[in-house]
């Protein structure tokens, strides 16, 4: 690890205009991903911005048919919200599922979607959902603001302040677990919402993407059934000592089918 | 035995130290003074080197030291070298490894400086300072690969890669076995790299006494006085007994930790170059690119069976990848270590086994637990079941015709086992199986789509590692007595079973003794940790020197008590005079044994003894294993649902702790068969299963419980009737839980698998033998 300096503000506004001020500057949430970077060396910030002492970041409500989520709100607190568990039981369920407890107690739904790891659990029910991204400066629909691995919309300087999520009719999730890291090897999101149905990949490609076939299928025929037999082409999957591209591009019609089975 | 607390399930005394965080590991002592090393390692697999630049580092803050391969060559270091001994067709190829790469890098790892400064902070700040320029050259990264024309070179003195050719065997007799033969089973098999992973990385504090030109070194080790060995006359070229190694507290070792490795010779040298203490303390990353990985060993394993299932004969040839170096016991392993348990527990008359020692740009490869029991035991129930399964045999039967029940049985290889209850364990595991209801889970899982599988494997270790051990017992002022033993454990719990042995045989109390270990200036001489040797080998010399005690506590009873010696019965810690009152317990003449004016003429103070065990016998603990897995058809998962083991360690002096050692073997097992493997890149030779985030080790959620059964069948070989548990679950495990994956994908028509049997291998497997479309459960 190399020196940085500290910072805790405890508003928004001062947090951007700590992040503002210096393009090596970097915002810390829950650490899950920066600081094994940073103990590797892998990544030099001037200064650490840590959000943790930000109340307004905080905390998950229900207002008519969304569910907001603020961006520091740990992914513990998202498995255990009665707003969640009862809206969108698959965003509760997906919380259940992300690393290890230590993990779930440390890490926030705001730094998961902010880094947008490939291999990263809530992006998908982000895209899955058509939730929308608020940051301190706009409203960001989900569908513009994933732009591939490690790379989002979000501007230097810009910081994600909380998730709105649309309540599904229904929606499902499932995964297969890296072997050694247990990050997502292959996981679909599905979701029926007034809107129409969306199927997302996550940690078998660069980033998350929706699977339009399967779309397709599930609008016509909402079963399990129905995707089970769609495949995935394996152009442009990711391909690992874990797992090829072919194996990942299978498993996504894999765990298509359990998420629809999920989602009931 | 004598009855007492041998034999009893005790709790470890060390358990409140290690479980409340006071267990005192080398990263966690002080130092005073000390400085701090950080080794720059060769990114590159194959490289030469071109030059080093050290300037800008040497000037940074809190920089003491910069090291390169030119400074150790200077100073007259010699290379670590490898004590193995091998009677190979021609010469071993021994190349030189220096503590610091010189001209050329051959491995991504290898240490090419390192830096000594005030923290280690500005030591890796530094290192990153050092500019080395590197010639990239061609990688050979596979050990068969290394071995085929036209690879690239590794060493110029070992053309085509071949470090060594190792032949054992009657090759006549086996080629007269195959020729009459009813059925050969013949597997190409692959025992994969993997790497030890203990908890606590290496570590190590040298310091250095300029006024006697002596070294100290503290160090994460299994073996301070072989290491010694190793270090102080061919490395830094003085004696011995002016190097002396300590270990405090180890957090496991699982043979790793066994050898001298080139940070250890960093450390001193520094301490000696600036009059302080240096410490190192390894990154949990540095050890998976740069301790030692384990197994590689890959070839064809050939089986020859008569009409009646009998074994004719058993031919093995084998490439052993040993890395870019020869590490100490690197080149013993796939040779020594394997023949001495080639066929297992089955009688196979005529043994053929054929090995080539291949030089990679890898890390090196040296013993883990098990080396070279585990690759014989697995390629031998691959073949048993393989020969069950094309041939038309029940598998359980098959292994029973041919077990050796007859004791002492000579194997092919001339190794002479003296006992062994390899067909109770088999027996006993069968009913334990439960194989009659086996059809009935099948069709269980295959309700819920899984494909159900089980697995029975037999196995046999040969336990002792290396030979001769001493021991000492001696008696404090304060009343406890000091048990010294050139053993040690990592964790394994000898605090507490030594002192059990000891507190039977002397009839004092258990608390009464303190265990001396892992330290040369306290423990005379020893083989340390390693080959499941401690309790027989180690059991034995202490055993021994009680004896001694006991002796010269006799003959100074009878003094005192004006008796002689053999009218004295001792028991309970007293020698009384048969048939009166009149007896002293051991303390008083302990106590009394000090003053010479209590002795009888010709006597030297003192009660204490020791004692050598110069035995180099082999103790061959066995058993017979189970395990049904569960395989996820539609991702190629695989969930271990049930295990159980029948073993046979002879006579138990701990069975909770034996238990545990059984426990954790089998984890490491567990983890061979299903998910660990050590992955380079083909091409670059870079390493891709570089820290637990791609290599992966067993959880608790993928161990299932692990019942063990005892069958205890005493061995002569030993006064304690022990037999060597450390070492057997990693043997046993990988077969069990392979041969239950083969037996769930057989309906699919899958037979060739390799550990380890991961999610997409399975999945490739079933895709596959389908013809390219996943089928259902048959």
């Amino acid at each position: 690890m190399y020196d940085f300096d500290y910072h805790k503000p405890s508003s928004v506004a001062d947090a951007v205009k700590l992040l503002s001020a210096d393009p090596d500057a970097r915002a810390i949430s829950g650490g899950q991903t920066l600081l094994p970077a940073l103990k590797h060396r892998l990544n030099r910030p001037t200064y650490l911005v840590d959000l943790s002492g930000i109340a307004e970041l905080r905390g998950v409500k229900r207002e008519g048919d969304k569910i907001t989520v603020g961006a520091m709100t740990r992914h513990i607190e998202v498995q255990n919200s009665p707003e969640v568990k009862s809206a969108i039981p698959a965003l509760a369920y997906m919380a259940t599922v992300i690393g290890d407890i230590q993990v779930r107690n440390r890490g926030t739904m705001g730094g998961s979607v902010a880094n947008n790891d490939p291999a990263a659990d809530y992006p998908s029910a982000v895209l899955g959902l058509g939730a929308t991204v608020v940051t301190d400066k706009r409203r960001i629909a989900a569908d513009d603001y994933f732009q591939g691995m490690f790379t989002t919309a979000l501007e230097p300087g810009e910081l994600l302040v909380a998730i709105e999520f649309p309540i599904p009719e229904k929606a499902g999730y499932a995964k297969m677990r890296n072997p050694a890291s247990r990050y997502v090897m292959a996981g679909v999101f599905v979701a029926k919402t007034k809107d129409g149905v969306r199927v997302v990949v996550n940690g078998a490609g660069p980033g998350v993407f929706r699977q339009t076939d399967m779309e397709q299928a599930l609008s016509a025929n909402w079963s399990p059934d129905a995707v089970a037999g769609i495949k995935q082409a394996s152009e442009g999957l990711n391909s690992d000592i874990h797992g090829s591209a072919e194996y990942r591009a299978h498993l996504v019609s894999v765990m298509a089918k359990r998420a629809v089975t999920d989602a009931g | 035995m004598p009855e007492g607390l041998s034999g009893q399930p005790l709790r470890r005394r060390e358990d409140a130290r290690f479980l409340t965080g006071a267990g005192r590991y080398t990263a966690d002592l002080e130092a005073p003074g000390a400085l701090h090393l950080h080794v720059l390692r060769s990114p590159h697999a194959h490289a030469r080197v071109l030059g080093i630049e050290t300037g800008a580092a040497r000037t940074m803050p809190g920089v003491r030291l910069v090291l390169t391969g030119v400074d150790l060559a200077d100073a007259g270091l010699g290379p670590l070298p490898c004590p193995a001994v091998v009677r190979t067709i021609g010469p071993l190829v021994v190349p030189d490894r220096h503590a610091l790469a010189r001209d050329r890098v051959r491995h991504v790892g290898e240490p090419v400086a390192c830096v000594v400064a005030e923290t280690s902070a500005e030591a890796r700040d530094a290192a990153e300072a050092i500019e080395v320029s590197y010639d990239p050259l061609p990688a050979a990264v596979d050990g068969r690969a290394a071995l085929a024309p036209g690879a690239p070179q590794v060493w110029m003195q070992a053309p085509g890669n071949q470090a060594f050719r190792f032949e054992r065997g009657d090759r006549a007799a086996v080629e007269a076995g195959f020729a009459c033969a009813a059925h050969v089973v013949s597997l190409d098999l692959v025992n994969q790299r993997v790497h030890a992973a203990p908890i606590e990385p290496r570590a190590a504090i040298g310091r250095h006494d300029a006024a006697t030109d002596s070294f100290d070194l503290l160090l994460s080790g299994q073996s301070v006085h072989n290491i010694r060995e190793q270090l102080a006359g061919p490395v830094l070229g003085v004696p011995a007994d002016r190097v002396r190694l300590s270990c405090p507290d180890v957090g496991g070792g699982f043979g790793l930790k066994n050898f001298l490795f080139p940070e250890h010779v960093l450390v001193l040298h520094a301490a000696r170059l600036l009059g302080r203490p240096v410490r190192w303390v390894a990154d949990g990353s540095e050890e998976f690119q740069a301790a030692v990985h384990a197994r590689d060993l890959q070839g064809t394993a050939r089986l020859a069976l008569d009409a009646e299932g009998r074994f004719l004969a058993l031919h093995a040839d084998m490439a052993a990848d040993l890395g870019a170096y020869c590490s100490a016991f690197g080149p013993g392993v796939p040779t020594n270590s394997i023949s001495n348990a080639m066929g297992t527990v089955y009688a196979v008359p005529a043994v053929l086994l054929e090995v080539r020692g291949a030089f990679t740009n890898t890390l090196p490869v040296d013993a883990y637990r098990g080396a070279g029991k585990p690759e014989a035991n697995y390629m031998m129930e691959r073949l048993v079941d393989a020969a069950a399964r094309r041939c038309g045999f029940d598998p359980v039967a098959l292994r029973r015709r041919n077990l050796v029940t007859a004791f002492p049985h000579r194997s092919a290889f001339g190794i002479t086992m003296d006992s062994g209850g390899f067909a109770e364990a088999l027996d006993a595991v069968e009913a334990l199986a439960d194989r009659a209801g086996f059809a009935a889970r099948r069709a269980e899982s295959e309700a819920r789509g899984k494909l159900r599988g089980l697995g029975l494997a037999c196995f046999l270790e040969t336990a002792r590692g290396a030979p001769g051990e001493w021991a000492a017992v001696r008696f404090a002022d304060n009343g406890l007595v000091d048990l010294a033993l050139g053993t040690q454990s990592n964790g394994q719990g000898h605090e507490t079973s030594f002192a059990q042995v000891a507190a039977d045989r002397l009839g004092l109390p258990f608390e009464s003794f303190r265990l001396v270990q892992a330290d040369t200036a306290l423990v005379a001489r020893g083989n340390g940790h390693g080959g499941a040797r401690s309790l027989h080998m180690g059991g034995t010399a202490l055993v021994l020197a009680i004896e001694a005690v006991l002796g010269r506590a006799r003959r100074l009873a009878a003094h005192l008590l004006q008796a002689a010696p053999d009218d004295l019965a001792f028991a309970a810690g007293r020698f009384a005079v048969a048939g009166t009152e009149r007896g002293v317990d051991l303390p008083a003449l302990a106590r009394a044994a000090r003053d010479p004016a209590n002795l009888p003429d010709g006597m030297a103070p003192g009660l204490d003894a020791e004692a050598d065990n110069p035995s180099d016998l082999i103790t061959f603990p066995s058993g017979a294993h189970v395990a049904e897995v569960e395989v996820d058809l539609d991702t190629g998962e695989v969930a271990l649902v049930r295990y159980q083991a029948v073993d046979d360690y002879g006579n138990l002096v701990n069975p909770l702790l034996t238990e545990g050692q059984v426990q954790g073997g089998l984890a490491q097992g567990i983890g061979q068969a299903l998910m660990e493997r050590v992955v380079y890149d083909p091409d670059s030779g870079q390493l891709l299963s570089a820290s637990p985030m791609d290599y992966a080790l067993p959880r608790a959620s993928d161990v299932p419980p692990l019942p063990v059964r005892f069958i205890s069948v005493p061995t002569a070989s030993n006064p304690l009737g022990v037999k060597g548990a450390g070492q057997a679950g990693a043997i046993a495990a990988p077969p069990t839980v392979m041969l239950a994956v083969l037996d769930a994908l057989a309906p699919l028509g899958v037979s060739a698998l390799d550990m380890p049997a991961t999610p997409e291998r399975i999945w490739k497997a079933i895709h596959e033998a389908s013809g390219g479309g996943a089928r259902p459960p048959a």
